[in-house]
This record gives structure tokens, C-alpha cells and sequence, in this order.
């Protein structure tokens, strides 16, 4: 490991001037459970860390008026024991709780899992299913952006240098939220696919419908078609198959040691299938 | 390059300089001499290292040392006073769960956190807390039923 300056800030405002006079030579740590893989590979050699464990403004889960917001260095724990979470968003608790192991889980950040940007990374399709927002900030003032424009690529994202991820802001639950994991070990493995659907059911027909997609594009993404064939629609199995056949269309998988393309754009086919019914029919356990 | 960090280890606090890159397995073992937690991987996937970090099970080998100024570490050396045993450790024996040994320590502190939190866990939940332990040992189902036994001896 190259050698670097370490940095603790103990809050926001240190923080951000750290980002700000340091600039594209310093990393942000927030967990520091990919972080640490990097820098002992020598795949990032930057001259400073700066941690963020010390900053306390970034960590905790609180309600406002529009919904909630979720500090970016809240852990995976922190989500998983959260009450507010488990009667809010299940799907993010059940989404935290697929990620590594318990201890893993101690450290890993909710926003760490969305700045590494893997295509992979689990929590990414409920929060894209859930509208989620996120909050980027420096010295130079904040902005506000949807989670979908965040992503730029694998390992990219909106972030520029001196600027970190504050918040994850989720507006009130409309409907209901599930995510499928497909992996090829119950734990410490990372998604072959991830599937993300909501439906907020009004009346006899859809008000509002997302699928989100996992693993099988460069960045986490959206099926807007598949969105569109049930949105203002009723209810049915056919309707349910042809959406699972668009998001399956819409994806741009390849092949890897976890799976091939055409296996992972049958298993979006399957789960959307799946994960609409069972969210119809109100089915709590749902095989990923 | 240097910081300097204060912590609590085992009961005891230590004030120590620390190169930036060294992580709190390092520390632990090479630096304190508790050597009771193992390197495995050194990537955050065996277990092999695991603490606990002001009560919470985590990979000593994925966390700079810098990162635990103030903190509470705990180690299996002092899970108990010198030449006593944990439930856990003592099941751990008796039903076979130990053949190298290697794994062991992770077992233990992941076993314990588990059962401070929840003296009455399910199987699941057993083998849910220990899922970032690896034992290429066992086959696991001699470690489960050592921790269940110590579940019904505190019960």
C-alpha cells in the first residue's frame, strides 16, 4: 500500500473544506469495506483518505415532512435495525440484509454502496423502484439529483472532485416495494441480477409502476417500458408477462464469471414475472 | 504519515503512533501482541479476524487503525479472565466444532456478539450470524450445534 495522509474530520464543514483544498488527491472513506480492497491492491493510490467515521452529521435515519432522509454513512446495520425502515421501505432492509456478512454489514454505508457504483450493487434498484434522490454537497453550495442521474458508469458517478454524497432522500411510500436477489450463494455473493418493483395500485388499475434493474447494465437502470405497459393499466398475468419481456428487452447484460448475458437477461424476464404477481397477489416470500 | 490514536484493548487503553496504512489487525496483533485474531484473507470475506468494535462484530482487517481512535476493541483473549472459557469456546470443544483451529477465534467473537444481543437465537439466526465465518473444516454443522448447546446451557 502506497503511503497516504489520513484524515478524520470530525464534522461536515471540516469535511467538505478537506475535499475542497485536497481535491482530486484525496478519497473519501466511509466504510472502507471496497475502499480498503483497492488500496491494498494499489487499484487507487491516492495522498489522502478522508473518513468520514467521525462525522456524525452524515450518519442516521430521521422523517421530515416529505419523507425521509438517510445519512450516507449510515451502515447496513443502522438500516437493518431501523424501525422507521422496516415500516416504511421493507425493501431496504430486506436489501441491506443481502449484502456480505454480519460483520461486513457493521461497516459497510448505504452511500458507499451507491458511490462505488457497481452495476451490482444491491441497494441501488429499490432505491431507483422507491424515487430516491440524493444530496451531493460541497464547499461550494449542494445538489440535489435523482438516484438514476447519479450513476455514470461502472464505478462512475455524478461526483465531482471536493464534493460528497450527503443524504438519500426518500419521498413517502406509494405502494408496494420488492427486491430479488439472484445469486448463486444465500450469502456473501453479489448479485448475478437484482430486481427492484413497485406498484402503487389506485382504484383498479396502476397509478404509478417502477421496475429497476441490477447487475445487467453498466450502472443500476430503470425499464421505463416496462413501466409504461403497466402504468394507468389493470392487472393481469398477461399484462405482468409482456412487462417482464420489456425490462428483459431493455437491459444490456454481459458475460462474466457470475453468468452469461442471455442467462442474466432470462433471469430479469423471470423475476420481474414473478416479483409483479407476487406483489399483486400481496406474497410476502418471493424466491430470488 | 503518522497518527496517533488512543484505544481501549481488552479492558486496557493504550495510546499508540501508528503509520496510516496499518489496520487494526495489524495493530492487534503485531503492535499489542494479541494474536488470538487471525489473518485469513485480509479482505473482509473469512472471518478469521472478527472483533468486536464497541460491541459490534466486525472484520478487524477491512478497518485502518486510524479509524478507531476512542473505540472499545474486544479480542478472544479477553473474553474471559485468563484460563476460563466462554460457553461458546467451552461447546466449541465438546461437540467437535474445532479441527485446525484456524477459524476459531472469528467463530467465537461472531458466536458471542450474537448471543449478547440475542441470548436466545434460532438456528437461522445462528447460522445467519456466523454466514461470514469460514471454516474449511467442519462442514459447519458441528460449530451450529456447539452454539446451540451453548444457547440451552445459559437458558
Amino acid at each position: 500500500m502506497r503511503p497516504f495522509t489520513h484524515h478524520a474530520p470530525s464534522d461536515l464543514e471540516t469535511a467538505l473544506q478537506l475535499l475542497s483544498d485536497l481535491g482530486s488527491q484525496a478519497v473519501i472513506l466511509a466504510g472502507g469495506t471496497d475502499l480498503l480492497l483497492n488500496l491494498r491492491e494499489g487499484t487507487l493510490e491516492p495522498d489522502s483518505v478522508v473518513s468520514l467515521r467521525q462525522v456524525a452529521e452524515l450518519r442516521g435515519i430521521h422523517e421530515d415532512k416529505h419523507g425521509l432522509r438517510i445519512g450516507a454513512t449510515t451502515t447496513l446495520r443502522d438500516i437493518i435495525r431501523s424501525q422507521l425502515l422496516h415500516r416504511q421501505h421493507p425493501c431496504l432492509v430486506h436489501a441491506a440484509s443481502l449484502i456480505g456478512s454480519v460483520q461486513v454489514r457493521s461497516l459497510a454505508t448505504i452511500g458507499g454502496n451507491l458511490c462505488n457504483a457497481a452495476p451490482s450493487a444491491d441497494m441501488a434498484p429499490p432505491l431507483l423502484a422507491l424515487d430516491a434522490e440524493v444530496l451531493l454537497v460541497s464547499t461550494k453550495g449542494k445538489r440535489q439529483l435523482p438516484l438514476q442521474d447519479f450513476f455514470r458508469g461502472p464505478g462512475e458517478q455524478a461526483l465531482q472532485a471536493g464534493e460528497l454524497l450527503s443524504e438519500i432522500i426518500l419521498p413517502h411510500p406509494q405502494g408496494e416495494t420488492i427486491y430479488l436477489k439472484h445469486s448463486f450463494r444465500a450469502y456473501m455473493d453479489i448479485a448475478a441480477v437484482g430486481v427492484a418493483l413497485r406498484l402503487h395500485a389506485n382504484g383498479g388499475t396502476f397509478a404509478a409502476a417502477r421496475v429497476a434493474l441490477g447487475a445487467v447494465a453498466p450502472t443500476p437502470m430503470r425499464a421505463k417500458a416496462a413501466e409504461q405497459e403497466l402504468e394507468g393499466q389493470a392487472p393481469s398475468e398477461d399484462r405482468f408477462a409482456r412487462a417482464a419481456a420489456l425490462a428483459a428487452e431493455a437491459c444490456t447484460p454481459i458475460d462474466d464469471v457470475r453468468a452469461p448475458a442471455w442467462y442474466r437477461r432470462r433471469i430479469v424476464e423471470i423475476l420481474t414475472r414473478r416479483g409483479l404477481t407476487a406483489l399483486w397477489q400481496g406474497t410476502e416470500q418471493v424466491a430470488g | 504519515m503518522k497518527s496517533q490514536i488512543t484505544l481501549t484493548v481488552n479492558g486496557e487503553r493504550h495510546t499508540l503512533e501508528i503509520d496510516s496504512r496499518r489496520t487494526l489487525l495489524d495493530l492487534l496483533r503485531n503492535d499489542l501482541e494479541f494474536a488470538g485474531t487471525h489473518r485469513g484473507c485480509d479482505s473482509g470475506e473469512c472471518g478469521a479476524c472478527t472483533v468486536h468494535m464497541n460491541g459490534i462484530p466486525v472484520p478487524s482487517c477491512m478497518l485502518l487503525a486510524a479509524d478507531c481512535d476512542n473505540t472499545e476493541i474486544l479480542t478472544v483473549e479477553g473474553l474471559q479472565p485468563e484460563g476460563d472459557l466462554h460457553p461458546v469456546q467451552r461447546e466449541l470443544i465438546e461437540k467437535g466444532g474445532i479441527q485446525c483451529g484456524f477459524c476459531t477465534p472469528g467463530v467465537v467473537m461472531s458466536a458471542v456478539a450474537l448471543l449478547d444481543e440475542n441470548p436466545n437465537p434460532s438456528e437461522a439466526e445462528v447460522r445467519e450470524a456466523l454466514a461470514g465465518n469460514l471454516c474449511r473444516c467442519t462442514g459447519y454443522a458441528k460449530i451450529i450445534e456447539a452454539v446451540m448447546s451453548a444457547v440451552e446451557d445459559s437458558g
